[in-house]
């Protein structure tokens, strides 16, 4: 998948891509249909894997030529060698785990850097929902309380504190809206955190 | 169009159709990892579909425990005699017999044709019986590249099997590495456990300690070892399948409604399981259930390296699809996952799918849409190689 296409498809992860080095041996870890890895493959001539649980995703990546290793990422990452990969993904899927801090501290073992995204519970219309007093329903957020397979409601300067705790330092914290950066009042005004993380001490 | 009515069902469903089996004879020696040899062979084979005119097409099926080179279609006036694989090979089908050209090779040592221990010996003039040399997994992939060889096939655009089948394509992935583009591994494991082998062995001594054995001899004595191959079947076929699908399909089901307070048989599963015994006592060999459960046992391509699965696989070169199923407790996907560790390590291309099947074992050969419907889109990858 060119670049084009994958802006056109999901501009919040053409964004992302820019973030990955040519030629980085990547692990997506929740990598959905695979439609990052397949732009990651065929643009930046990237290797590696893609971790997902749902039998029909893992189909969708068959389908798409690309790796994929059927696992349940609550069971962490033990499958992976410490540094084996350059990069890893979790991109939109940390917040449906249980397992958050213990997933992350391994994705700090696995590679030396990391981009995570996760939807941001701080954007305006979350906190409006919150005032008006219902939880929130919004295109970031599309589920009912009683549906949603987010178990985690986390706003970017929450993130923050863990990624310090787990031994990752934050080079760049971008809030996306609509695949749009936004750089004024982010943790208002952006729907989508997105971080890029290094190991601490590199 | 008109359809014959004498035909089986399986040839309106997208069949190969009638097939025959073919015969290779090797004069050569094959050399054997015990040091013995066997002095000339033949193997049994079938192909279906057309190779292509830069033989880049050609998918080779492995077959497990009990199963021969008849992977797809029928023979003709045999309409149950349907290959064991059928429903993952044919016209349409996850391996396209349109796209590729599909090879069964039956193992040295079988019973369904291959050189085996009820075949003479040339050496006595005699059945081998117990003196057929014990082959393992790698002797089986040496005759197979032979027969490779015959068929002007250099490099295979798949090997691919189940259980017992797996290990054959894994093994071919480390022996052969440029001769293979893609290695599937379905329901397989890169060696046995301590409970695989005792399971085994206990099938295994339920035939050494029939008295209709003789030996191995039983040929020349016009018997065979019945009782000891039902059992042996019996303990196996318990291995194949789940506990939730035996307690679904049989439960304590009672086979005449009450209990009969002797030692017949009460219960369904009983009856079902001595049925099974019966039927595999008419048809498979008890030199050959010997054969095939060490070869089962000895395969450990990681033995050479201490241990060490990863090195053992760091001159592979196929691309790998390995599968497993979750109710398998037999070769739980727990033992695909150390494949697929051992491969991620290499930093090879691979893909695992684990399906969440019912079935145990046996659901490599049953028809699951998830799992045949992976295996297509895999070889849709393939295919656009060939």
């Amino acid at each position: 998948m060119n670049f084009a296409e994958l802006k056109v498809l999901r501009p919040d992860l053409a964004f992302i891509a820019d973030w990955v080095k040519p030629h980085a041996h990547v692990l997506d870890v929740g990598c959905g249909d695979g439609v990052m890895l397949d732009h990651l493959q065929t643009d930046k001539h990237c290797t590696g894997y893609g971790i997902e649980i749902a039998d029909d995703k893992v189909l969708a990546c068959a389908k798409r030529h690309v790796n994929v290793i059927q696992q349940d990422m609550e069971n962490g990452l033990k499958m992976f060698a410490d540094n084996s990969f350059d990069s890893v993904l979790c991109l939109s899927s940390l917040q449906m785990m249980k397992q958050v801090e213990a997933l992350l501290r391994d994705i700090a073992r696995v590679a030396d850097e990391a981009i995570v995204s996760f939807p941001n519970f701080g954007y305006w219309q979350h906190r409006t929902a919150l005032l008006m007093g219902k939880m929130p329903v919004s295109k970031a957020l599309p589920y009912q309380w009683y549906d949603t397979p987010n178990l985690r409601c986390a706003t970017i300067a929450d993130f923050n504190d863990l990624a310090h705790e787990v031994g990752l330092e934050v080079i760049d914290c971008v809030a996306l809206h609509n695949g749009q950066p936004i750089r004024w009042m982010a943790n208002l005004r952006g729907s989508l955190a997105v971080f890029r993380l290094r190991k601490k001490g590199l | 169009m008109t359809t014959n009515s004498s035909l089986p069902d399986a040839i309106a469903a997208g069949s190969v159709g009638i097939v025959a089996p073919q015969t290779c004879h090797f004069a050569e020696p094959l050399p054997l990892q015990s040091g013995a040899q066997i002095a000339d062979y033949t193997l049994m084979y079938e192909t279906y579909g057309t190779l292509n005119a830069d033989k880049s097409n050609a998918v080779l099926i492995c077959h497990a425990l009990n199963a021969s080179h008849h992977v797809a279609g029928v023979y003709v006036d045999q309409p149950k005699s349907v290959g064991w694989w059928d429903n993952m090979v044919g016209p349409g089908k996850a391996v396209d017999t349109n796209k590729f050209f599909v090879i069964g090779i039956n193992n040295l040592g079988s019973c369904f044709g291959s050189t085996g221990p009820m075949h003479a010996n040339p050496a006595t003039g005699k059945p081998y019986g117990a003196d057929f040399p014990v082959v393992t997994v790698e002797d089986w992939v040496n005759a197979q590249a032979r027969l490779a060889d015959v068929l002007g096939i250099q490099q295979f655009a798949a090997v691919m099997g189940g259980s017992l089948g797996g290990m054959q394509a894994l093994a071919w992935s480390v022996m052969f590495p440029e001769r293979l583009r893609h290695c599937v591994v379905i329901a397989s494991t890169p060696k046995l456990s301590a409970q695989n082998i005792a399971f085994n062995d206990v099938a295994r001594q339920a035939i050494l300690t029939d008295p209709d054995f003789h030996g191995g001899d039983f040929y020349a004595h016009g018997v065979v070892p019945r009782r000891g191959l039902r059992v042996a079947r019996m303990i196996g076929h318990i291995t194949y399948l789940s506990n939730d699908d035996m307690g679904e399909k049989f439960g304590r089901e009672l086979r005449n409604g009450d209990y009969q307070f002797g030692f017949g048989i009460d219960f369904e599963i009983e009856s079902y399981l001595r049925y099974q015994g019966d039927k595999f006592s008419d048809y498979f060999d008890a030199n050959t259930y010997l054969l095939i459960t060490k070869a089962l046992d000895y395969f450990d391509p990681a033995r050479k390296f201490d241990g060490d699965l990863s090195r053992a696989l760091s001159n592979t070169q196929a691309q790998f699809l390995v599968v497993s199923f979750t109710t398998d407790w037999r070769f739980a996907p727990e033992r695909s996952r150390e494949i697929v560790q051992a491969l991620v390590s290499n930093r090879r291309t691979v893909s695992y799918a684990e399906i969440d099947a019912p079935h145990g074992h046996d659901a490599f050969l049953l028809d699951d849409t998830r799992y045949l419907n992976l295996v297509a889109s895999y070889f849709d990858r393939i295919g656009a190689t060939v």
